[in-house]
C-alpha cells in the first residue's frame, strides 16, 4: 500500500487515490489532423517504464484533483508529486533492463 | 491421565492450573501455558497425523511456526479450525483436536496404503499421468483431492466476528525476543511511538526456551524488567499473540492478533481475532531463526524432531519428549540441548555428528558431561514406523557421500536433529529486501534494505545472545532517530553468553545404508511430502531454475512455504548440479507469514456491511408494496411489484400493459445528475457529447451520447439547459460515478482553461416518471404546470409545483409514451410519490420497475448503455451516427475514423423476431447465419436484451449482429444447448409507435 504525497492534502494511502497512467501525454489539439499511427499511439501505448516514471494520479477519494508523480516503478520509491500546471521535480533518472 | 513426560522442576506452565483436552477423541490433561504439542508429549504422544500424499505417520517436529507436521484440526461445528499448527495452539479446557488427513485415525489410517505404491509417486506424477484422457480431469481430481489434503474447513456460517484496526507509529518492532526487545526499549526512550508486535502469549522469544542468564540473572528477569519499563511508556503498544505476516509497500505493515483463540469460553462481546494495519515510519525486525532438520533416511518418523524444539519442550514447557534420546547434528550449537536435555534427566544415547572433527564450545562441554559422540557418522537406517525405536549409525566416507564399516543400532525413544539454522529472512524479503547468502553459515541473511527498515539479532544473522541484545539496542536507537527522535544511544549491552552454533559441515543429504531414492526416503518438505529423490529426479528431467524445481515437486510450497525446507532444497539441488548455492538463486518469500483467516480479512465488512446500498427517498413505500428489488451500482431499485403470488413474468407483463393502456410511475431517482455551470459550459458540453449543444436554450433538453476517447459508447442521458451557462446533465444510474470522474479529468488535465465547475447533485433529487396515455391528466391534477401539448412540448421542461411542493418538471420519455419526468427535493421524494399513487387511484396508475422500463423502453429500440453496449460498441454501429456532429472535435471523434471502426461488418444493432412468437430467446445467446449439425459454428452476433411484450403480442429482442443494419429481413439463427434451434427474423429495432406520436401526444 502506497503512501502518495498528494500536492493539495498531503501523504495518504494508496487506496484513496486512482491511477491514470503515463503523465505529460498530450491530447492533440487538431485529432482529425493526426494520422492513424500517431492517434494509435497516443491512445493505446505508454512508455511503461521499469524505472523513474512520470504518471498521472487523481485523490479520487479525497480533493478529485489530478496530479502528477514521480515513481521508480521497480521500487516503488516516490521521488515527488507535482501539480498538473507545475514542472516536474528534478530527479535522478533510473531505468533498469 | 498422568503426564509420564512432565518434569516437575522446570518449564513456564502452571502445574497449579490442569487443564483437559481431547485428542481423536480420547481425554488427556495439560497445564496452563501448555501449547497442543506440549500437552500431547507430555502424555507421551508423537503420532498426531498422517502426510499430505504417502499417508505417512507423522510426529511434531518444531515447536512453533515452522511446524510441517503437526497440523491439527481444532474444535468441530462452525468453529473448527482446520490445520492449526499444535505447536502454537495454545491449550484452553475443554478444547478438542484431532488429526487431520487420517482416517479413521493416525494409528490405522487407510490411506497408507499409499505408502506401499509410493514408487508411483514420484515428482510430477499428477502431470505425467493425468494427463489424458482431457475430459476425465474432473474425475481424477476428485480423487486425488480425497487421498491427498489436510483438515477440513467449515462449512457452516462463522459463529465469531473480526475486527479491523489502522494504525500509525513511528517504530514498528517485530518479535519480542532479546533482539525485539532491546529494540523497542531504546526506540521507547526516545520518546518515539513504538509497536510491539510477538506471535506468543509470552515476551521473550527464544529466552523462554533457554537457560542462559542476563548480567547473572536469569535471562526471563531481563524480559520482565524491560517489559515493565516498556508499560511505563505510555506511547508504546505491546501486542502479544500479534503475529506480523504481511510486510508490503511504505512501510505497511499487516498484523494479525489472536484475542478469543485461546480461551475456553469465547466472550460474545470479544472480536476472535483483529487485523491490524499499521504504517510504520520505521520498522525493526527482530524475528529470530528457524532450525533446519537433517535430511537422512526416515527422517520424519514420529519421533524425530528439532535440536531447538526438544530444548523448547524441555525448558519452556517442562516436558521430557522421551526418555533416551540420540543427538543428529552437523554442527556445534546443538549440544546445547543435549545438555539441557541430560540435566532434565533425558538419557542421551549417543551423538551421531555428520562432522569430520566433532569440535567447539558445546561440544566439549557435552564430552565433559559424558555425551558419547560418534563424529563422521551418517545415519543408515532408522527403526520404528509410529516412532523411533532406534537409530543405526554408521561411518561416512571420506567424500561424505556414502557410508563404509561397521554400523551400530542405537536404541532410542526420540531423536534430535540438527542441520544448522535459517534466520527467518520472511518479512525482509516479503519487504524487498536483497538477500545475501552467507556461506559460513550457509544460510540468506538480509543484505540490503530497500525500505526504511533494519534487522536485529538472529534475523540478520548474529547468532550469540549478547550480540542479539548489542544489535537490538542499537537497531531500536537508530530506528527512532531515523523517525526524527533524539539520539537516545544505544548504551552498554547487559553482558550475557555469546556462543554461536558453529563450527558445522553443510552435507546437504546424509547418506543412508541405501543410495537416496532406495529403501526410505529422505524427506526435504514434510509437509508436501517432498524427498531428495524427487529433488534429483527433477534435475535429471532437466529442471535446473529453481524456481522450476519447486514447482515441478511442490518443494516449498505448503502452507509452511518451506520455513525448514527452502535452504536444504536448494543445497541438495547446489549439491547435484555442482554448482554453489547463490548460483542456484533463492526463493521469494511472499504474504502471509503464516496462514490467517478469511474472517480476519473480511472484518467487520461482512453481511449488511459488506458494500453500501444506495436507497431513493421512496425506498421505504416499494419495501410496503412488496416489490422484489434488483442491484444497479450500488442502488437498490424495485425489478417489479409482484401482486399475491404473481410470477415475475406475470407481474411484468401486468406492468406493461398497464403502462401502455392507462398510466404507470417508475421511480427514476437512481440516475445520475450533474449540475455544470459555467461560462464555457456548453463549449464544454459540446467537447464531451458527440452531437452539438450550442442550440439549446433555456427551458429544453437534449438526449446526448459519450463516447470514451477510443471511441466506445460509454454513457448516454438527457442533459437540460437551466438557465444561460447553467445545465443539469443526467447520466445512467449506473454510470454517474464514472461519468463525473471522466468530465472531471478531463477538464483538470486537457482543457484546464476552460471555466466549468461540475458539481453531483444526484443525491439532492427524488425523481418520479409517469408514462402512458393518462399521465397528462393524473399530473394535471396536482401541479399549476400547464401541461398541454402547446405549452409544454416534448423535450422542454418546466418549473412549478406538484403535489404542492417545488418541482422541475422534464417532459422526456424512456418508455416511447407519453410521459413526464417529476423532479422534487429528495425531502419531498415520498411526498410526492404518495400523492401521485393516490390521485392516480382513478386511473388505475401501475407502478412499475426496472424489469418493465426496460421492456417498454426495448419495444421502441431504445438501448441500455451496458446492456445493448459493452465497451466494443460505437454509435456507428448503433445507427446513430447522426447523433455524431461533423461540425466539431468531441472526445472518441478521431477514434470513429480509424479503419476498423469503418468496417461494415462490425457488430451492428438490430431487432429480432422469432419465428415462434411465443419463443422468448435468451440474453447473450449466440447467433449465426448457417446451421452446422453441431458446433463450432460461424457466430455472427448475440442477443442483448428479450422479452415478451404484452404490446406487441409476441416475443422480441434487440441484437448485435455483423453487418445488420443492412440485413433487416434475414434469418438468423440461434443455435441452444440441447440442439434446438431458434430462428429469428432481422428487423428494425423499433417495435412500438415507430412515427413517436404517443411520445410527442
Amino acid at each position: 500500500m502506497l503512501l502518495i504525497p498528494c500536492p493539495y492534502c498531503g501523504a495518504r494511502t494508496e487506496n484513496e487515490f486512482a491511477y491514470g497512467g503515463e503523465a505529460h501525454k498530450v491530447r492533440p489539439e487538431h485529432p482529425e489532423e493526426v494520422s492513424d499511427e500517431a492517434w494509435a499511439d497516443y491512445l493505446f501505448l505508454q512508455k511503461n517504464t521499469n524505472g523513474t516514471y512520470y504518471e498521472r494520479w487523481v485523490h479520487a477519494h479525497g480533493c478529485r484533483r489530478w496530479f502528477n508523480l514521480v515513481r521508480d516503478t521497480l521500487t516503488n520509491q516516490v521521488h515527488g508529486a507535482y501539480k498538473i500546471e507545475e514542472e516536474p521535480p528534478k530527479v535522478d533518472e533510473t531505468t533498469y533492463v | 491421565m498422568a503426564q509420564t513426560y512432565r518434569l516437575q522442576d522446570r518449564g513456564r506452565v502452571d502445574l497449579e492450573r490442569p487443564i483437559d483436552f481431547t485428542f481423536n477423541g480420547k481425554r488427556y490433561r495439560g497445564y496452563a501455558g501448555d501449547t497442543v504439542a506440549s500437552a500431547l508429549l507430555a502424555n507421551g504422544i508423537h503420532l498426531v497425523g498422517r502426510s499430505f500424499k504417502y499417508h505417512r505417520p507423522r510426529g511434531i517436529l518444531g515447536a512453533g511456526a515452522e511446524e510441517p507436521n503437526a497440523l491439527l484440526q481444532v474444535e468441530s461445528g462452525p468453529r473448527t479450525l482446520p490445520n492449526v499448527r499444535a505447536t502454537q495452539a495454545e491449550l484452553y479446557d475443554g478444547m478438542a483436536v484431532t488429526s487431520v488427513n487420517a482416517w479413521p485415525g493416525p494409528d490405522t489410517d487407510v490411506g497408507a496404503v499409499n505408502q506401499l505404491f509410493a514408487k508411483l509417486f514420484p515428482a510430477g506424477f499428477y502431470y505425467k499421468t493425468f494427463m489424458w484422457p482431457g475430459k476425465a480431469w474432473p474425475y481424477y481430481e476428485k480423487v486425488i483431492r480425497h487421498a491427498a489434503g489436510l483438515g477440513k474447513a467449515p462449512t457452516d456460517p462463522d459463529p465469531d466476528f473480526y475486527d479491523k484496526r489502522y494504525a500509525h507509529c513511528d517504530v514498528l518492532v517485530a518479535g519480542g525476543g532479546p533482539a525485539g526487545l532491546a529494540a523497542a526499549l531504546t526506540a521507547a526512550r526516545s520518546g518515539a511511538r513504538v509497536v510491539l508486535a510477538d506471535e506468543n502469549p509470552e515476551f521473550g522469544g527464544s529466552l523462554l526456551s533457554a537457560r542462559e542468564t542476563i548480567d547473572g540473572k536469569p535471562a526471563i528477569d531481563w524480559v520482565q524488567a524491560t517489559l515493565d519499563e516498556l508499560r511505563g511508556h505510555p506511547e508504546v503498544r505491546i501486542l502479544p499473540r500479534t503475529i506480523v505476516f504481511g510486510y508490503y509497500d511504505h512501510n505497511w505493515i499487516d498484523l494479525l492478533e489472536s484475542r478469543t483463540d485461546h480461551l475456553s469460553r469465547k466472550p460474545d462481546d470479544r472480536p476472535r481475532q483483529r487485523m491490524w494495519k499499521v504504517r510504520a515510519q520505521e520498522v525493526v525486525l527482530a524475528t529470530g531463526a528457524i532450525e533446519r532438520p537433517l535430511v537422512f533416511v526416515d527422517n520424519d518418523r514420529p519421533g524425530i524432531m528439532l535440536a531447538s524444539a526438544a530444548r523448547s519442550y524441555v525448558n519452556r514447557y517442562g516436558v521430557k519428549p522421551g526418555n533416551r534420546c540420540v543427538l543428529v547434528t552437523n554442527n556445534d550449537g546443538a549440544y546445547q540441548a543435549a545438555l539441557d536435555m541430560q540435566d532434565a534427566g533425558i538419557e542421551i544415547a549417543a551423538a551421531i555428528d555428520v562432522r569430520a572433527e566433532a569440535t567447539g564450545p558445546f561440544t566439549e562441554r557435552a564430552k565433559q558431561a559424558g555425551i558419547r559422540i560418534l563424529p563422521n557418522h551418517g545415519v543408515a537406517a532408522v527403526d520404528g514406523a509410529k516412532r523411533v525405536r532406534a537409530i543405526k549409525a554408521q561411518p561416512l566416507a571420506a567424500d561424505g557421500e556414502r557410508l563404509t564399516g561397521a554400523s551400530r543400532k542405537i536404541a532410542c525413544d526420540f531423536v534430535a536433529s540438527s542441520g544448522g539454522w535459517n534466520p527467518t529472512v520472511h518479512l525482509f524479503s516479503q519487504s524487498r529486501g536483497k538477500l545475501r547468502f552467507d556461506a559460513e553459515t550457509a544460510a540468506f541473511v538480509p543484505d540490503r534494505s530497500v525500505q526504511r527498515a533494519r534487522s536485529a539479532g538472529c534475523c540478520q544473522g548474529t547468532w550469540g545472545l549478547m550480540g542479539c541484545l548489542k544489535d537490538g539496542l542499537a537497531a531500536g536507537a537508530e530506528a527512532a532517530k531515523a523517525a526524527g527522535f533524539p539520539d537516545t544511544k544505544a548504551g552498554s549491552t547487559p553482558k550475557a553468553s555469546d556462543d554461536g552454533f558453529l563450527p558445522a559441515r553443510w552435507l546437504w543429504t546424509v547418506p543412508g545404508e541405501q543410495p537416496v531414492g532406495h529403501k526410505g526416503k529422505h524427506f526435504v518438505d514434510y509437509q508436501n511430502d517432498v524427498t531428495a529423490a524427487d529433488l534429483l529426479l527433477a534435475i535429471r528431467e532437466g529442471y535446473t531454475s529453481i524456481e522450476h524445481v519447486k514447482r515441478y515437486t511442490t518443494t516449498g510450497m505448503a502452507t509452511d512455504q518451506g520455513k525448514t525446507s527452502n535452504v536444504n532444497a536448494l543445497g541438495i539441488v547446489s549439491q547435484a548440479r555442482g554448482l554453489p548455492i547463490p548460483e542456484i538463486g533463492t526463493t521469494t518469500f511472499r504474504p502471509p507469514y503464516t496462514p490467517v483467516t478469511f474472517g480476519a480479512w473480511g472484518g467487520r465488512d461482512v453481511g449488511d456491511l459488506f458494500d453500501a446500498e444506495r436507497h431513493s427517498p421512496m425506498h421505504a413505500w416499494h419495501v410496503r408494496a412488496g416489490a422484489a428489488f434488483e442491484n444497479v451500482g450500488l442502488w437498490k431499485r424495485p425489478w417489479y411489484y409482484p401482486i399475491g403470488n404473481e410470477s415475475m413474468h406475470d407481474a411484468v407483463q401486468r406492468e406493461s400493459k398497464a403502462t401502455r393502456d392507462s398510466v404507470g410511475i417508475l421511480d427514476a431517482t437512481t440516475l445520475g445528475r450533474i449540475d455544470v455551470q459555467g461560462p464555457d459550459a456548453v463549449e464544454f458540453l459540446n467537447r464531451v457529447y458527440t452531437n452539438g449543444w450550442k442550440t439549446l436554450k433555456p427551458g429544453m433538453a437534449r438526449y446526448g451520447l459519450m463516447l470514451g476517447e477510443d471511441g466506445m459508447v460509454m454513457d448516454d442521458g438527457v442533459t437540460a439547459c437551466l438557465r444561460e451557462n447553467h445545465y443539469l446533465m443526467h447520466t445512467t444510474s449506473g454510470g454517474a460515478g464514472d461519468v463525473l470522474a471522466h468530465l472531471e479529468e478531463y477538464l483538470q488535465t486537457e482543457w484546464p482553461e476552460l471555466r466549468v465547475y461540475l458539481t453531483t447533485v444526484t443525491e439532492q433529487y427524488a425523481t418520479a416518471a409517469l408514462a402512458g396515455p393518462n399521465a397528462r391528466k393524473l399530473l394535471q391534477e396536482v401541479t399549476d404546470i400547464d401541461l398541454s401539448p402547446e405549452a409544454f412540448p416534448f423535450m422542454t421542461f418546466r418549473e412549478g409545483t406538484v403535489a404542492g411542493v417545488p418541482a422541475r418538471v422534464f417532459r422526456i420519455s424512456f418508455s416511447g409514451d407519453l410521459s413526464f419526468e417529476i423532479n422534487v427535493h429528495a425531502d419531498h421524494g415520498l411526498h410526492m410519490w404518495q400523492t401521485l399513487m393516490s390521485v392516480g387511484e382513478k386511473y388505475d396508475i401501475t407502478p412499475y420497475g426496472t424489469e418493465t422500463m426496460h421492456v417498454l423502453r426495448a419495444e421502441k429500440g431504445f438501448i441500455i448503455v451496458g446492456q445493448e453496449t459493452d465497451g466494443t460498441v460505437t454509435p456507428i454501429d448503433l445507427g446513430m451516427d447522426k447523433l455524431c456532429s461533423s461540425k466539431k472535435d468531441f472526445i472518441g471523434k478521431r477514434s470513429l475514423a480509424r479503419p476498423d471502426m469503418l468496417d461494415p461488418q462490425r457488430k451492428q444493432f438490430v431487432g429480432l423476431l422469432p419465428d415462434d412468437p411465443e419463443e422468448v430467446l435468451e440474453e447473450g445467446a449466440q447467433l449465426v447465419e448457417v446451421l452446422k449439425d453441431a458446433p463450432p459454428m460461424d457466430m455472427v452476433g448475440h442477443v442483448s436484451s428479450s422479452y415478451m411484450s404484452p404490446n406487441l403480442g409476441r416475443s422480441f429482442a434487440l441484437a448485435l449482429v455483423e453487418g445488420g443494419l443492412h440485413k433487416h429481413g434475414q434469418k438468423v439463427f440461434a443455435p441452444m444447448p440441447g440442439g434446438k434451434t431458434i430462428a429469428c427474423t432481422i428487423t428494425n429495432p423499433v417495435f412500438f409507435d415507430p412515427e413517436g406520436e404517443r411520445l410527442r401526444a
